[in-house]
């Protein structure tokens, strides 16, 4: 059982380095909150040429010229802010996997709000509508008995 | 009768909305430039045939000119090339090349192969240039006019149709189709 056990250790720590030696991308910036910052900064912005990978999850070129991009502006001490402003300047919008509020798409971020405002009066309709029939419902019932 | 008209109506305003949009749609892939109506990026950067040389923008003031984004490591580099020497033929505006990521001994060979349509060729072997145009890749071309503005951005391999009907017109400032 202990063999077992330890095997199974070893075999756990061979797959975690082995892991972090064949990850995409093997950057370390030397202090752990920058290095947090591009985590987060490579894994919201898209790589333009496979699309639906963020460019921490890519293995093409463009994506690890633009991750060194990210490393060498923060390293510079620019803000996450800055570094989004610099990529959708040059690639758009569409680089930022979480897109942000401009007047262009605002009536994509209101249309759930207008869509459920609608909803709500369509419900509110039937509902009185509905409500209106029942005393209309009650008064033949007593008038058609037969006494 | 009146209940159906409203359902009828939403729906004919959708199917309206969507004919627009699918109408509309650029080319599946293709993604507008942010640079388009904006300065061209200033550069300066090592001249391919003569390494102790630049290829700048500041040189290219003041009148029309094509970027275009290349490397001999690309299909549609090949495919384009052609249209590039026709261009170059036409003498209407010069071609500025970009050799991007690319080894300059194959790509001088690849000029001496098939022909050189360029007035000069800039090399960027970190890709820090072609980040700076937005360049997501090659090849891709853009059109700047005499005050440095981005005016045009054609991506995937440049065709006759493409110089004909956006780039001409652009730059001899005629509507594409009169002569």
């Amino acid at each position: 059982m202990m063999r077992v056990a330890r095997a199974l250790m070893i075999v756990a720590a061979v797959a975690f380095v082995a892991a972090r030696a064949f990850a995409v991308d093997p950057t370390e910036l030397p202090d752990p909150a920058l290095q947090a910052r591009y985590l987060a900064l490579t894994h919201e912005l898209r790589c333009m040429q496979c699309q639906n990978e963020s460019l921490a999850d890519s293995p093409v070129g463009l994506a690890a010229d633009l991750r060194r991009e990210v490393r060498d502006q923060l390293l510079a001490g620019r803000s996450d802010d800055q570094i989004r402003a610099w990529m959708s300047a040059r690639y758009g919008d569409f680089i930022l996997f979480r897109p942000r509020y401009s007047l262009r798409n605002a009536w994509l971020w209101g249309a759930p709000g207008v869509l459920l405002l609608i909803g709500a009066l369509v419900c509110w309709r039937v509902v009185r509508g509905r409500a209106r029939l029942l005393p209309g419902d009650h008064e033949p019932l007593e008038e058609d008995g037969p006494n | 009768m009146s209940r159906f008209l409203l359902p009828l109506g939403i729906f004919a305003l959708l199917a309206v909305v969507l004919a627009i949009g699918i109408r509309h749609s650029p080319e599946k892939g293709v993604i507008a430039s942010p640079l388009l109506g904006k300065p061209a990026p200033a550069f300066a950067v090592p001249n391919l045939s003569n390494p102790t040389g630049e290829v700048r923008s500041a040189d290219l003031r003041g009148r029309w000119y094509l970027f275009n984004v290349w490397g001999t490591w690309c299909a549609g580099c090949r495919e384009e090339h052609e249209t590039l020497l026709q261009v170059h033929r036409a003498g209407v505006v010069p071609i500025i090349g970009l050799d991007w990521k690319d080894d300059d001994a194959q790509a001088l060979d690849w000029l001496k192969q098939l022909g050189d349509p360029y007035q000069s060729v800039g090399t960027d072997h970190s890709g820090r240039e072609a980040i700076e145009w937005g360049v997501y890749g090659a090849p891709e071309t853009f059109l700047v006019n005499p005050q440095g503005i981005v005016v045009y951005k054609h991506i995937g391999a440049l065709t006759p149709e493409a110089w004909t009907r956006e780039i001409l017109p652009r730059v001899s400032g005629r509507p594409a189709g009169t002569s």
